[in-house]
C-alpha cells in the first residue's frame, strides 16, 4: 500500500500544475476580456472585399 | 409626389436616421448627411465595406461636423493620454462610446488597412475600449484621433476619465486567492474522505501522513487567502468596531490552531477540510459582491465634462492650451457647440449660451458684450471671444466643489444590516464559548478548550457573510436589466430605507426635447410658408421650433425683418406684414393666464391664433406622485416658476415645488431635511444637481445614455426605466426581507451546530458536513427568492 505516498504525491503535483497554468493566464491578461473574443470568431478575415 | 415620399422614408446606409434629402448618394447608396457619406466613401475606398454586411446601419450619425482636435499636437496633453511610447511605437487606449456592434469591432480592427502606421488594434468590446499601437514617426496621435473620428468612431477624449482610473486600480489579487484556496480545498477534500469513512488499524500508518499534508495545505489558504480577514480585523478593532470579519478571522484563527494541534498530538484528524471550504466560499461571496460596470463611471465630476484643451489667442494667433494651464487675462475663443471652461467676460461675437446642464434653465440665454459669463455654458451659434476673469478651479460653477459635502469621507452613510447584526453576533458568540469554557474547565480542562474552540468553529458566521453578498449582487443583476445601475451592492440596502424623494425639474422630469409644439390656428399651406420663411431667420429656440416643425418649403425673401429680443419679430414678406411673438407685441396686452408658452401670429393686422408650446414629463410620473403618502416628494428647479401650474398635480402642495434654486440651495436644501431625520433620494442630471446628489443618501443621476456624462453619483437610472422607479423601490424593500430571513436560516444552522459544540463533542465530519449545507442553502435559497420577487414586481 506504500504506492499511495508516490499516487498522492504525483497527483499534487499534476495538481499544482494545473494552478501555475491558471497563474500563468490570469497574470498575461488571457482572462481579462472574456466577451469579445467570442465575437471576434464570428468575423471573416478575408482579404476580398465582399460588395 | 408619391415618389418623393418613398424616398423620404428611405433610411440612411450608414447610419440608420432618415433621409430628408436625396443630395447624398454614393453607389446607388442613400445617406442622411455629408458626414455619413464621407465615412461611407473612406470604407469603400479602403475596400472594408464587409462593414455594413455584419450589421444593418452600424454607423453613428455625422450631422455635427465641427470637431477640432489641435490640441493633440500639445506635448503636455499627449503624454497625458498615451500609455507607453519609445523612439518608434506608441500605445494608447481609447474610450469609444460608439462601440455596440460586431461591425463596430471587426472595422476597428482593420484600422491598419485604412493605415498602415498602425501596427495592432485590439478591442475590448464591454470596456468600449480600444487599445492601439502605432508608428508615431508616420502618423501623429492627433491625424490617429482623425482618423478615428473619419470612420465615426470618435474617442471620447478627457484627462480625468475612466481608462486611467481603470488601468492603475490596484489588483487585489481575489481572482487569485480564490484559485489558491479552491484548490488546497479540493486536495484536503480527497485526503481527508479516508478519515470520515474510517480507517482499519492496518491503514493507520496514512492517517498522521494525511494528517500532515492536510495542515501544510492549509497553510497558503490561512496566510495568503484567508489573510485579508486577519488584515480587516485586527484594522477594525484598533478602530474599535466589531464588524463580521472579526469572527470570521477568530474562526479561521481557531480551525487553524486546533487542526494543527490535533494532528501533532495524534489526537483527532483535524478541521483542514472545513476551514479550507470556509475561506473558499467566503472568497466567492466576496467576488460576487464585487460587481463592476466597465463602461459606467460614478466618480465624474465637472472635469470631466469639461474639455481637455481650449483655443487662446496669443499675439492674435490662435493657439490650443491645456485646460490646467489657462490663466486669468486669457483671450479665449469658443465654437459653436464647446463648453466655455472658466467664468469669463464676452469681449467679441453673439453669444447664445446654453446653460442647461449647469442651472437647468431650458431655453439659452442670450449675452451683450462685456457681460460675465459663467463656465459650464456651451455657446450655440458663431464663435465668440472672451477674457477668463476668474481660474477654472475657482468659478461660479466648480465652487460647488469646495464645499465640505465634497470633501467628506464617503463612508458615514447608513450602516447595514449585516454591520449591525455582526456586532451583536460576536458578544453573543465570545459570550457562548467563555461559558461553555468555564462550565467544563473545573471537571475537565481538555474539554473545556475542545468546547471553546468548537464553538467558534461551528458558530463562524459564513452563512451569514454570506446572504448579504448573494442576495446583493442578485438584485444588482435585476436593476441591471431594467437600466438602472447601482454602484455597489450597500447602495440595494439604502434604497430600502428612502422616505423622501427630491426632484429636479429640467432634465429629470422633463426630456431633452420635452416641449411639443402644437398649432391653435388654422392656416393654409401660404400662411404656414410666410411663417416658415420669417421664423428661419432666427435663432431664437422658439422659432428655430417653429420652423423646424412646419418643416422643409421653399424660402420666400422677406422685404423688412426686425427682431425686438425677448419679444418677437415684425417682418414684411412680400405684400404681407407679420407679426410673431409674445402676446404684449403682437396684441398689445399681456396674457391672462397661459398654461404654456405661446406665440402668437399676426398676418395683415389679422389675429391668426398662436403655437404652443407645451412641457412634457416623463412617462411614469404620475407613478411616482401616487408614492406620496409613504414618501414625501419635493421638486427643486433651477428653473422660473412658469411650469408651477402643470407640476402642482404631481405633488402634494404647493410647498413641496422649490423654484429658482442655485447648486448651492440645492445643496442646503437636501440638508435641511437630512436634519428632520428623512433619508433623502435626489434624483437628478446635471452639473447643478451634483452638489445635492452628493449630499444625499442617495443620489440618483439620471441619464439618456449611460456613456454621456453623468455628475458623481451613487446610481445611474436610464430614462427610459424612469417610470420603474416605484417598483425599484419596493424591490429593495423586498431584497432586506430576504436578507433578514436569510439571516434566521443561517441562525438556525448554528444553532443546530452549537447545541453540539457546546458539549465539546464536534467531530470534524459534523462540521465537514454541516457548513457547506448551511452556505448551499444560503446561496440558494437567496437567489431563488430574489427572482421570486422580481418577478412578482415585474423586474423580470
Amino acid at each position: 500500500m506504500s504506492i499511495i505516498y508516490f499516487l498522492i504525491g504525483c497527483s499534487l503535483l499534476l495538481a499544482l500544475c494545473f494552478l501555475t497554468a491558471f497563474f500563468w493566464a490570469q497574470r498575461t491578461g488571457q482572462n481579462d476580456d472574456l466577451h469579445t473574443p467570442s465575437m471576434r470568431i464570428l468575423l471573416d478575415d478575408d482579404d476580398e472585399d465582399l460588395t | 409626389m408619391i415618389e418623393s415620399a418613398l424616398i423620404e422614408k428611405t433610411s440612411c446606409y450608414h447610419c440608420g436616421d432618415e433621409c430628408l434629402t436625396e443630395q447624398y448618394t454614393a453607389d446607388d447608396k442613400q445617406f442622411c448627411c455629408q458626414g455619413c457619406q464621407t465615412v461611407y466613401q473612406v470604407l469603400s475606398e479602403n475596400k472594408l465595406c464587409s462593414y455594413y454586411n455584419y450589421n444593418d446601419h452600424p454607423g453613428a450619425t455625422r450631422t455635427r461636423i465641427d470637431k477640432r482636435f489641435d490640441y493633440l499636437s500639445e506635448p503636455s496633453i499627449v503624454s497625458e493620454l498615451i500609455d507607453y511610447t519609445d523612439e518608434r511605437v506608441t500605445t494608447v487606449t481609447f474610450y469609444i462610446p460608439h462601440i455596440h456592434c460586431s461591425s463596430c469591432l471587426w472595422l476597428l480592427e482593420q484600422l491598419n488597412r485604412i493605415n498602415p502606421a498602425v501596427h495592432y488594434c485590439r478591442v475590448d468590446f464591454l470596456k468600449k475600449q480600444l487599445n492601439i499601437r502605432f508608428d508615431h514617426q508616420k502618423l501623429s496621435l492627433q491625424q490617429l484621433v482623425e482618423l478615428l473620428y473619419d470612420i465615426g468612431y470618435e474617442p471620447l477624449i478627457s484627462l480625468q476619465d475612466i481608462i486611467k482610473k481603470q488601468n492603475s486600480a490596484v489588483k487585489d489579487n481575489l481572482v487569485s486567492k480564490i484559485a489558491v484556496a479552491g484548490f488546497c480545498f479540493g486536495n484536503v477534500m480527497l485526503l481527508s474522505f479516508p478519515e470520515y469513512f474510517g480507517l482499519t488499524s492496518f491503514e493507520n500508518s496514512f492517517k498522521y501522513f494525511f494528517g500532515i499534508l492536510n495542515i501544510l495545505i492549509c497553510i497558503p489558504v490561512v496566510f495568503y487567502s484567508g489573510w485579508g480577514y486577519f488584515v480587516s480585523a485586527w484594522q477594525n478593532l484598533r478602530n474599535k468596531v466589531l464588524n463580521i470579519d472579526f469572527p470570521l478571522a477568530l474562526g479561521i484563527a481557531v480551525l487553524f490552531i486546533r487542526s494543527a494541534a490535533e494532528v501533532f498530538t495524534q489526537t483527532g484528524a483535524g478541521f483542514a477540510d472545513t476551514l479550507c471550504g470556509l475561506v473558499f466560499f467566503l472568497l466567492i461571496g466576496k467576488f460576487v459582491q464585487k460587481k463592476t460596470y466597465h463602461h459606467i463611471s460614478f466618480e465624474r465630476d465637472y472635469r470631466s465634462f469639461f474639455p481637455v484643451a481650449v483655443h487662446i489667442l496669443d499675439n492674435n494667433i490662435e493657439k490650443p492650451i491645456p485646460l490646467s494651464q489657462l490663466h486669468i487675462h486669457h483671450r479665449m475663443v469658443i465654437r459653436n457647440n464647446e463648453i466655455i471652461p472658466a467664468d469669463a467676460i464676452l469681449l467679441k461675437g453673439d453669444a447664445l449660451v446654453d446653460f442647461s446642464f449647469v442651472t437647468g434653465e431650458a431655453v439659452p440665454v442670450s449675452k451683450t458684450l462685456g457681460e460675465i459669463i459663467y463656465a459650464g455654458g456651451r455657446q450655440t451659434g458663431e464663435a465668440i471671444e472672451l477674457e477668463v476673469v476668474k481660474p477654472v478651479s475657482q468659478s461660479y460653477l466648480t465652487q460647488l466643489w469646495n464645499n465640505e459635502a465634497f470633501t467628506r469621507k464617503q463612508d458615514n452613510r447608513m450602516q447595514t444590516f449585516n454591520e449591525k447584526v455582526s456586532k451583536y453576533f460576536t458578544i453573543v458568540l465570545l459570550l457562548i464559548a467563555f461559558s461553555s469554557f468555564f462550565f467544563w474547565l473545573p471537571t475537565d480542562y481538555k474539554r473545556g478548550f475542545a468546547a471553546f474552540t468548537a464553538v467558534l468553529i461551528v458558530a463562524c458566521p459564513c452563512a451569514l457573510a454570506l446572504s448579504t453578498p448573494f442576495t446583493m449582487s442578485a438584485a444588482l443583476s435585476i436593476f441591471d436589466r431594467n437600466l438602472f445601475y447601482l454602484k455597489n451592492t450597500a447602495v440595494v440596502e439604502q434604497l430600502a430605507r428612502i422616505n423622501t424623494i427630491v426632484l429636479d425639474k429640467t432634465g429629470t422630469i422633463t426630456t431633452g426635447d420635452s416641449t411639443c409644439v402644437k398649432i391653435e390656428a388654422s392656416l393654409t399651406d401660404e400662411q404656414k410658408q410666410l411663417v416658415y420663411s420669417v421664423c428661419i431667420n432666427s435663432i431664437h429656440p422658439l422659432c428655430r421650433m417653429i420652423y423646424h416643425y412646419l418643416g422643409g418649403m421653399e424660402r420666400l425673401r422677406v422685404n423688412k425683418y426686425a427682431e425686438i429680443p425677448g419679444k418677437g419679430i415684425l417682418a414684411t414678406v412680400g405684400k404681407h406684414q407679420l407679426r410673431i411673438g409674445s402676446s404684449k407685441l403682437v396684441l398689445g396686452y399681456p396674457e391672462k393666464v397661459a398654461h404654456s408658452t405661446n406665440v402668437h401670429l399676426v398676418i395683415d393686422q389679422l389675429y391668426l391664433g398662436y403655437f404652443a408650446f407645451e412641457h412634457h414629463y416623463r412617462e411614469g410620473m404620475e407613478k411616482i406622485s401616487a408614492l406620496e403618502p409613504s414618501l414625501n416628494l419635493h421638486l427643486l428647479s433651477g428653473d422660473q416658476d412658469h411650469e408651477r401650474a402643470d407640476l402642482v398635480k404631481f405633488f402634494k402642495d404647493t410647498s413641496r415645488l422649490h423654484f429658482n434654486q442655485s447648486p448651492q440651495d440645492k445643496l442646503d436644501f437636501i440638508q435641511s431635511l437630512q436634519n428632520n431625520g428623512d433619508k433623502v433620494m435626489m434624483i437628478g442630471d446635471g452639473l447643478n444637481d451634483s452638489g445635492a446628489l452628493k449630499q444625499s443618501d442617495l443620489g440618483v443621476a439620471i441619464t439618456d445614455n449611460v456613456n454621456n456624462f453623468s455628475p458623481r453619483s451613487d446610481a445611474i437610472l436610464d430614462g427610459r426605466s424612469f417610470n420603474k422607479l416605484p417598483a425599484f423601490l419596493r424591490f429593495s424593500k423586498d431584497t432586506v426581507k430576504i436578507i433578514h430571513f436569510s439571516f434566521l436560516i443561517s441562525l438556525t444552522y448554528n444553532l443546530v451546530g452549537l447545541s453540539y459544540a457546546v458539549t465539546g463533542n464536534l467531530s470534524p465530519l459534523i462540521a465537514a458536513i454541516l457548513m457547506p449545507v448551511s452556505t448551499v442553502t444560503i446561496i440558494s435559497f437567496t437567489s431563488i427568492a430574489t427572482h421570486l420577487v422580481a418577478k412578482q414586481r415585474k423586474l423580470l
